[in-house]
C-alpha cells in the first residue's frame, strides 16, 4: 500500500535553519529512515543524515520524529496516520552540523571521564571468574548502543547547556553503575558518582528509560541503585558506623 | 509557548523555538497526577486536623493509628507517649512517616517533579526554569534520606497489620468476626506493604548494594523477588494512597453513625 506523506525535516546548520516541507512517497513496511533516504534520492540530494546499520543496532540515526527521541530506522512509518504531518529534527541537546547530524562529541568527553574497568591487582586476563548472578545486572547495561538519545532527552543538559561541564548524563552513570556492580571491579566509583559526575542532578524523571531503544530500565536499574550506593556512603551515618565497626569491603 | 533557555539555543543547536514538537497529548498525565495529588493532600489535611470520627471499635482510621496522645478516643489506643501536653490532633504526630515516605519515594519524586515543578513536565518538552541543580543541594539533596523513612514505614505497616488483625472483632471485643471495615483495613495494610517492600531502597537493603550474589544466596532471592515487585512499585504507590484514604473515609462513616459497619460473621 503506497500512499503520500508529508514530512517536515529541519535544515541547517549552526548558523541557523528552517523546518522544510516535503511530499514523499510511502511504501508498506517503510520505517522513517527510508523516507529520509527517498527524499535524499528523490528531492534533497543534499540532506545530510547519519545513519549506518538500519537495524537498531549501531545508534547511529537518533532524532527528534514528531518531537519524540527515536532512532529513525525503527520508527515504522504506519506508526503514523497516512494524513498526519511527520517533522523530523536533529537532537535538540547537542551542536547542529547539518541538517539532521549533530556533533555528540560531548559523550566521547564524558565517556572518557570514567575510569576503566580496574580488576584486582596481579589477576591477569583469561584468570577471570565470576558466576552468572553476579553479571547479570551489569549485562543489562552492556546493551547500550550509544545512540546517545537518553543523554539527548535528559532535561538535565537538554534545557540547561550550563550543567553540561557538571553532569555526566545518565548513560555514563549507568556505566559507572555498571562497573561499581561489577564484582571484579575495585574501584569505589560512590564518590566519583556523586561528586565528578553529578549523579544528583539526577531527578529520575525517567526519560531517559522512556526513550532507550534498547529498552533498559536505566533509572529502576542503575541510576537508582547507583543513588542508593552512594547514600550508603555519603548520607546514612547508621550505616557509615557499621562500615567503621564491621569491616566488610566488597560485600 | 515558551521557548528553549537562552543558554541551549547559543551552544551551536539546532534552532528550533518550540517549546516541544510533539502532538500527543503529553500534558495529561502531568495532569491528572496534579488532580489525584491535590484531591489527596486536601482530603487528608481536612481528616487530619478534624481530630474526629476516627475509631469506632474495633476499627481505627490508618490517620490516626498508632494514636499516641492522652487526647486520642477512649479504646483508640493504650500506649500514649505523647501524653497530654499535646493538644493538636494525634494524627499530625503520626502522618509525617508516611507523608516523608512518598515525599522522598523515588516514584512519587518522578510524578511531582513532572507535575507540580515542571521538570521537566515531559520527555523532551522544555521545562520552564532557567536554572536546574537537581537533587544536588539543599533542600532535595535530602530526599537521599528516603530508606529512613522506608524503615518508619515498616514500623507503622506492622502497626496498621495489628489493627486489621483486631479487627477481626465485633464491637463488643469478641474474636472470630468478619466485617466490611475488617476487609478495608486488611486490603489496606495489605497493599502499603506490597508499596513498601516494592520500594527502591527495600531492593537496595535486602540485596542491592551486594557485589557478589553468589556469596549471598538467601539475599539474592529476597532482592529477586523484590526486584519482580519493584517493577510495579507506581502501581502500589497510587493503589496504597487510594487504599489509605479509602480505609480512612469507610471509618469515619461509621463513627459518625451514616453507615452501619456490616458483619459477614
Amino acid at each position: 500500500m503506497t500512499y503520500t506523506a508529508s514530512m517536515r525535516v529541519w535544515r541547517g546548520d549552526d548558523e541557523g535553519g528552517e523546518l522544510v516541507d516535503y511530499e514523499v512517497e510511502v511504501n508498506e513496511g517503510e520505517v522513517v529512515l527510508d523516507i529520509v533516504h527517498r527524499l535524499q534520492a528523490t528531492q534533497a540530494g543534499d540532506l545530510a543524515v547519519r545513519w549506518n546499520c538500519k537495524a537498531g543496532k549501531c545508534g547511529s540515526c537518533s532524532a527528534e520524529i514528531n518531537g519524540k527521541p527515536r532512532l529513525m530506522c525503527l520508527t515504522r512509518m504506519n506508526t503514523f496516520g497516512e494524513d498526519e504531518v511527520v517533522t523530523i529534527t536533529p537532537l535538540r541537546a547537542f551542536p547542529v552540523i547539518r541538517d539532521l547530524v549533530t556533533d555528540v562529541s560531548f559523550n566521547y568527553e564524558k565517556a572518557r571521564e570514567v575510569p576503566s574497568f580496574t580488576p584486582p591487582v596481579g589477576l591477569e586476563p583469561g584468570d577471570y571468574r565470576m558466576t552468572q548472578v553476579d553479571v547479570s545486572r551489569s549485562q543489562e547495561f552492556r546493551k547500550c548502543i550509544e545512540c546517545f538519545l537518553c543523554q539527548n532527552t535528559c532535561h538535565a543538559i537538554r534545557d540547561h547547556e550550563e550543567n553540561k561541564k557538571e553532569f555526566a548524563g545518565p548513560r555514563f552513570l549507568m556505566r559507572v553503575a555498571e562497573l561499581d556492580m561489577h564484582p571484579l571491579d575495585t574501584l569505589d566509583r560512590k564518590e566519583l558518582a556523586q561528586d565528578e559526575l553529578g549523579l544528583g542532578y539526577c531527578n529520575i524523571t525517567k526519560c531517559c528509560t522512556e526513550v532507550c531503544p534498547e529498552h533498559i530500565k536505566i533509572t529502576d536499574n542503575a541510576l537508582i541503585p547507583l543513588k542508593e550506593r552512594v547514600a550508603d556512603v555519603k548520607y546514612d551515618p547508621i550505616r557509615w558506623l557499621g562500615s567503621k565497626i564491621r569491616k566488610r569491603d566488597g560485600l | 509557548m515558551a521557548t528553549l533557555p537562552d543558554a541551549s539555543r547559543t551552544a551551536g543547536r539546532a534552532t528550533i523555538s518550540q517549546r516541544t514538537l510533539r502532538t500527543d497529548k503529553w500534558w495529561l498525565q502531568p495532569l491528572i497526577t496534579v488532580i489525584v495529588l491535590v484531591s489527596f493532600v486536601i482530603y487528608s489535611t481536612w481528616r487530619a486536623f478534624s481530630n474526629a470520627n476516627y475509631f469506632y471499635e474495633p476499627l481505627i482510621s490508618p490517620f490516626y493509628s498508632p494514636c499516641l496522645a492522652t487526647s486520642c478516643v477512649e479504646g483508640s489506643t493504650n500506649f500514649t507517649p505523647f501524653g497530654g501536653w499535646w493538644i493538636l490532633s494525634p494524627a499530625l504526630i503520626i502522618l509525617i512517616i508516611p507523608l516523608g515516605f512518598r515525599m522522598t519515594c523515588y516514584y512519587y519524586r518522578k510524578a511531582y517533579y513532572r507535575s507540580f515543578w515542571q521538570s521537566p513536565p515531559a520527555c523532551a518538552v522544555s521545562e520552564p526554569h532557567k536554572k536546574y541543580t537537581g537533587e544536588t543541594r539543599e533542600p532535595l539533596i535530602l530526599q537521599n534520606f528516603h530508606r529512613y523513612f522506608f524503615y518508619l514505614g515498616l514500623l507503622l505497616n506492622i502497626v496498621l497489620t495489628y489493627d486489621a488483625i483486631i479487627a477481626f472483632r465485633n464491637h463488643d471485643g469478641e474474636w472470630f468476626h468478619m466485617s466490611v471495615g475488617t476487609v478495608v483495613l486488611l486490603a489496606n495494610a495489605t497493599l502499603l506493604w506490597m508499596y513498601s517492600l516494592s520500594c527502591h531502597s527495600c531492593r537496595h537493603a535486602l540485596g542491592g548494594r551486594l557485589k557478589h550474589f553468589s556469596k549471598h544466596p538467601v539475599r539474592y532471592k529476597f532482592w529477586t523477588v523484590v526486584s519482580r515487585l519493584n517493577t510495579r512499585h507506581p502501581m502500589f504507590a497510587w493503589l496504597s494512597l487510594f487504599g489509605v484514604a479509602l480505609a480512612d473515609f469507610y471509618v469515619m462513616l461509621v463513627a459518625q453513625g451514616t453507615i452501619q459497619n456490616l458483619y459477614f460473621f
